[in-house]
C-alpha cells in the first residue's frame, strides 16, 4: 500500500512538470488557434540552455530560469513574428507544418552544437530525499513542483488580474471581436507565444535534471504533451493541469499495481473515454463553426 | 472542433512519423572512390548516441583501410542515411543504399530492433551483412545466411558471465529483482540470467518488462527497491540507467549488486551525470580499451587521436563497428574478393581476428567460439573488468558500495 501511495505522490509531483511544459501549449492554441507541434523541441532548448549555464558557470538551473526564462520568452517572440505571423491563408493546418519544421530545425542545430550524446543536469540535490510517513520523497521533485505551482499562478494571475491577461482571453474567446474592440491581437499573439516558449525553458530545466536528454528527446516529449491538451481540452490552461496530474498518477499507480507494461494503457482508456463523453476534452469548450 | 481535432491529428502524424524523416549525409570525398559502403545509422531519435558512436568506429576503420591502400587496393567511401531510429526507415534506406545508390557493400544499424527489418530486406539482394549491434535471438530465428554479428557472444549470452559470477558468491545472496525493456536487445539477457539464477536456487522477488518509451521510469525503480532484493538485473540503454540509479539513491536503497545491459558502458555519458555513484555498478562488456586483442591498442589510440576525449570515454559501439570493417577486411582478403556472395562464403568460414578478440560464425550468424562476454564494473570512476578471473584487472567489489548522497 505505501508503494501505491509513494507512486501516487510521485505522479502528482511529475504531473506538476508536465503541466508547466504543457501549459505554454495550450495557452498558444488558446490565442492564435494553432499547435505548436515545436514545443518539445523547445523544452529540450530550455534544458540545453540551463545545461550551458549550469556546465560552464555552475549556475543552478533553477536559479538560471532568471536568464533562460526571459531568453526564451524572447526567441518565442521572434519566432512568432518569423514563421507564423506570415501564415496568411490556411494558417491552422500549415502552422502544425511550420512548428514541426521549427522542431526538426531546433534539433540539427542542438545535435551540431552538444552532438547526440546524452546529457543529465547533475545537481547537488539530485538524489537527496527526505523521509515522510515512513517512505522517501525526492527532493528535486519537491523543487519542480514548488516552481510549477509559482508560474503557473503567476500565469493565472496575468491572466485574470491584468489587462494584459484580458486581451489575451478576449483574443482566445473571439480573435476577430478582440481586434474590433481595439486589441492589438499580433500584438497579443506574439506576446503570448512568448510565454507559452518561456514555460517551455522552466520545463526544460527541471526534465532536464530528471530525465537524461538528448537533442531527439523532443518527439517523446510532444506525444505526451499532446496527449494532455487534448483530455484538458485545448486552450484551457486549467484543463492542461488536471489532465498532467492524472497522465502521471494513472500510469505511475499503475505500473506498480498492475504491470509496467500496462501503465500507459491504462491512461489511454482513461483519455478515450473521457473523449467518448467530452469530446472536447475535461474542460475544452464546444465550438460551432459555419462551414 | 473539426479544425483543431484535425490539427492535433497532424501533430501527431507528424510527432510520430519522426521516424519518416531520412537525411542522407556523405561520408568525406575523395578523389578515387573505387567503392562505396552503406550504412543506416540513427543519427536522429532514441538511439542517435549510439548511431554516433558507430559512424565514428565504421570512420575510423575506412580511414585505417584507405591508409593501407583500400579494401583489396579499393579506395572506400562511407555513406551514411539517417534512420531517425525507426525500423521503417532502416528498411527504406538499405533498400535506397542497394537499389539507386549502388553500394558495393553494406554494414549494420545499431540495435536487434533495426537489425531484423534491415536484414531481411538486405539479404533479398543478396548482400552480405556483417553487423555491429543485432545480437538479439529474434535475429538469428530468420535463419538468414547472409547476416554476420560481430560481436564475441549472442546477446542473450551477454550476462552469462555475471549469472556465474552471482552464483560462486559465498554466501550466496538470495534474492533477485529483474525489470528490462521490452527490447530484442535487453529482454533476452535478462531473461537468461533469470532462468540461471533461478536454476542456481536465487529466488525472484521482482521481474517486469517497461516500454522502452514510458512516461516515466521512476515508478518501476521504486517498485525495484521496494522489493529489496540482494540482486538487481536490469535491461537498460542509458537513459534508464541513469534513471533507475538516480532513483535508488534517492530512496536509499542499496542492493549488494547492480548489472545494467547498457548505459555503464557508455563511458563518461555515464559517468558525467552519476559521478560517484558509478561505483560498483556491473556492466557486461566484450570490448575495453586496455584489452590486449588484435589492433586494439592502435584504434585507442587513433580513435582518441581523432575525436577526442580519453580511452575511457571511447563507446563499445564504435569498437564494435571497427570490428565489422577488420572482419569484412580479412574475408575479403581470404576470398580475394569483394563480391558479396564470395564474402558470405568466406565469412561462414574461418576464424577471423578483432579488437573484440577472435571470432567465427554458424550458419545463421551466430558468433560461435569467441572470448565471450565479461564483467565489467566502475571502480574508483573506471570501468574495468572484473571476471572472469584470468582477464579481470581487479577483483570485483562485493557488495557494492552505498550510494552517495
Amino acid at each position: 500500500m505505501s508503494l501505491v501511495l509513494q507512486a501516487a505522490i510521485l505522479g502528482v509531483l511529475t504531473g506538476g512538470v508536465y503541466a508547466l511544459m504543457a501549459s505554454g501549449l495550450t495557452l498558444i492554441f488558446g490565442v492564435m488557434r494553432i499547435i505548436n507541434v515545436g514545443q518539445g523541441a523547445l523544452v529540450i532548448l530550455g534544458a540545453y540552455l540551463s545545461f550551458v549555464l549550469f556546465h560552464n558557470w555552475h549556475i543552478d538551473p533553477f536559479v538560471g530560469l532568471l536568464l533562460t526564462m526571459p531568453v526564451m520568452f524572447l526567441i518565442g517572440a521572434v519566432l512568432e513574428v518569423a514563421f507564423i505571423r506570415p501564415l496568411k491563408t490556411d494558417r491552422e493546418a500549415l502552422s502544425v507544418l511550420v512548428t514541426y519544421a521549427l522542431a526538426l530545425g531546433i534539433e540539427g542545430v542542438l545535435g551540431y552544437i552538444f552532438t547526440a550524446n546524452y546529457r543529465e543536469l547533475s545537481v547537488w540535490y539530485d538524489t537527496q530525499s527526505f523521509p515522510l510517513f515512513g517512505f522517501r520523497i525526492t527532493l528535486v521533485y519537491i523543487f519542480g513542483f514548488v516552481l510549477c505551482l509559482a508560474i503557473l499562478a503567476t500565469l493565472f494571475l496575468v491572466l485574470y488580474r491584468t489587462a494584459f491577461g484580458a486581451a489575451i482571453r478576449a483574443t482566445m474567446l473571439n480573435r476577430t471581436a478582440a481586434q474590433l474592440v481595439g486589441v492589438d491581437v499580433e500584438r497579443v499573439s506574439a506576446m503570448a507565444f512568448g510565454i507559452g516558449v518561456a514555460t517551455a525553458a522552466a520545463g526544460g530545466a527541471v526534465f532536464g535534471i530528471t530525465n537524461a536528454f538528448n537533442p531527439g528527446s523532443h518527439y517523446d516529449l510532444i506525444s505526451r504533451l499532446l496527449t494532455i491538451i487534448v483530455l484538458g481540452g485545448l486552450g484551457s490552461l486549467r484543463g492542461a493541469i488536471i489532465a498532467a496530474l492524472i497522465m502521471l498518477v494513472t500510469t505511475d499507480v499503475a505500473s506498480v499495481i498492475i504491470s509496467p507494461e500496462w501503465s500507459s494503457f491504462v491512461f489511454f482508456v482513461i483519455l478515450v473515454g473521457v473523449l467518448i463523453v467530452r469530446p472536447q476534452g475535461l474542460y475544452g469548450v464546444r465550438v460551432r463553426e459555419r462551414i | 472542433m473539426r479544425k483543431p481535432v484535425s490539427m492535433i491529428a497532424a501533430g501527431f502524424a507528424l510527432a510520430l512519423s519522426a521516424c519518416g524523416t531520412s537525411g542522407s549525409t556523405s561520408g568525406s570525398p575523395q578523389a578515387a572512390a573505387p567503392i562505396t559502403i552503406g550504412v543506416s545509422v540513427s543519427l536522429s531519435g532514441d538511439f542517435s548516441g549510439d548511431g554516433k558512436a558507430l559512424q565514428q568506429g565504421y570512420d575510423l576503420w575506412a580511414q585505417d583501410i584507405n591508409a593501407k591502400g583500400g579494401l583489396l587496393g579499393h579506395k572506400v567511401t562511407m555513406k551514411y542515411a539517417d534512420d531517425a531510429s525507426s525500423t521503417q526507415q532502416v528498411v527504406t534506406n538499405y533498400q535506397t543504399l542497394i537499389t539507386q545508390d549502388k553500394v558495393a557493400l553494406v554494414f549494420g544499424p545499431f540495435s536487434s530492433k533495426l537489425t531484423i527489418p534491415a536484414s531481411a530486406v538486405v539479404d533479398r539482394y543478396g548482400y552480405a551483412f556483417p553487423e555491429p549491434a543485432g545480437g538479439g535471438p529474434a535475429v538469428f530465428q530468420q535463419g538468414l545466411h547472409s547476416i554476420f554479428f560481430v560481436q564475441p557472444a549472442a546477446v542473450e549470452d551477454n550476462l552469462v558471465s555475471y549469472a556465474n559470477w552471482v552464483k560462486s558468491l559465498s554466501p550466496k545472496p538470495n534474492t533477485v529483482a529483474y525489470a528490462t525493456e521490452d527490447d530484442p536487445f535487453t529482454q533476452p539477457q535478462v531473461d537468461k540470467a533469470k532462468s540461471l539464477l533461478e536454476a542456481a536456487g536465487l529466488h525472484t522477488v521482482y521481474y517486469h518488462v517497461y516500454s522502452s518509451e514510458p512516461i516515466d521510469w521512476s515508478p518501476f525503480a521504486l517498485a525495484v527497491a521496494h522489493s529489496n532484493a540482494d540482486v538487481v538485473i536490469l535491461g537498460t540503454q542509458l537513459p534508464d540507467a541513469l534513471a533507475f540509479v538516480k532513483t535508488f539513491a534517492q530512496q536509499h536503497y542499496n542492493p549488494k549488486t547492480l548489472v545494467e545491459t547498457t548505459g555503464p558502458d557508455q563511458g563518461s555519458q555515464f559517468s558525467d551525470p552519476l559521478g560517484k555513484n558509478t561505483e560498483g555498478i556491473m556492466v557486461p562488456a566484450g570490448w575495453t580499451p586496455d584489452a590486449k586483442a588484435y589492433g586494439n591498442e592502435k584504434f585507442a589510440i587513433e580513435f582518441v587521436a581523432k575525436y577526442g576525449g580519453q580511452f575511457a570515454d571511447i563507446s563499445a559501439d564504435s569498437a564494435e563497428a571497427y570490428s565489422v570493417g577488420q572482419v569484412v577486411e580479412q574475408a575479403a582478403n581470404k576470398a580475394n574478393s569483394i563480391d558479396n556472395k564470395a564474402l558470405i562464403n568466406a565469412l561462414h568460414n574461418g576464424t577471423y581476428q578483432t579488437i573484440q578478440g577472435p571470432m567465427s560464425f554458424d550458419s545463421v550468424g551466430k558468433p560461435q567460439g569467441g572470448v565471450g562476454v565479461y564483467i565489467e564494473q566502475w571502480q574508483s570512476g573506471q570501468a574495468i573488468f572484473v571476471f572472469p578471473s584470468n582477464v579481470a584487472a581487479a577483483k570485483p567489489e562485493y557488495p557494492k558500495a552505498n550510494w552517495q548522497q
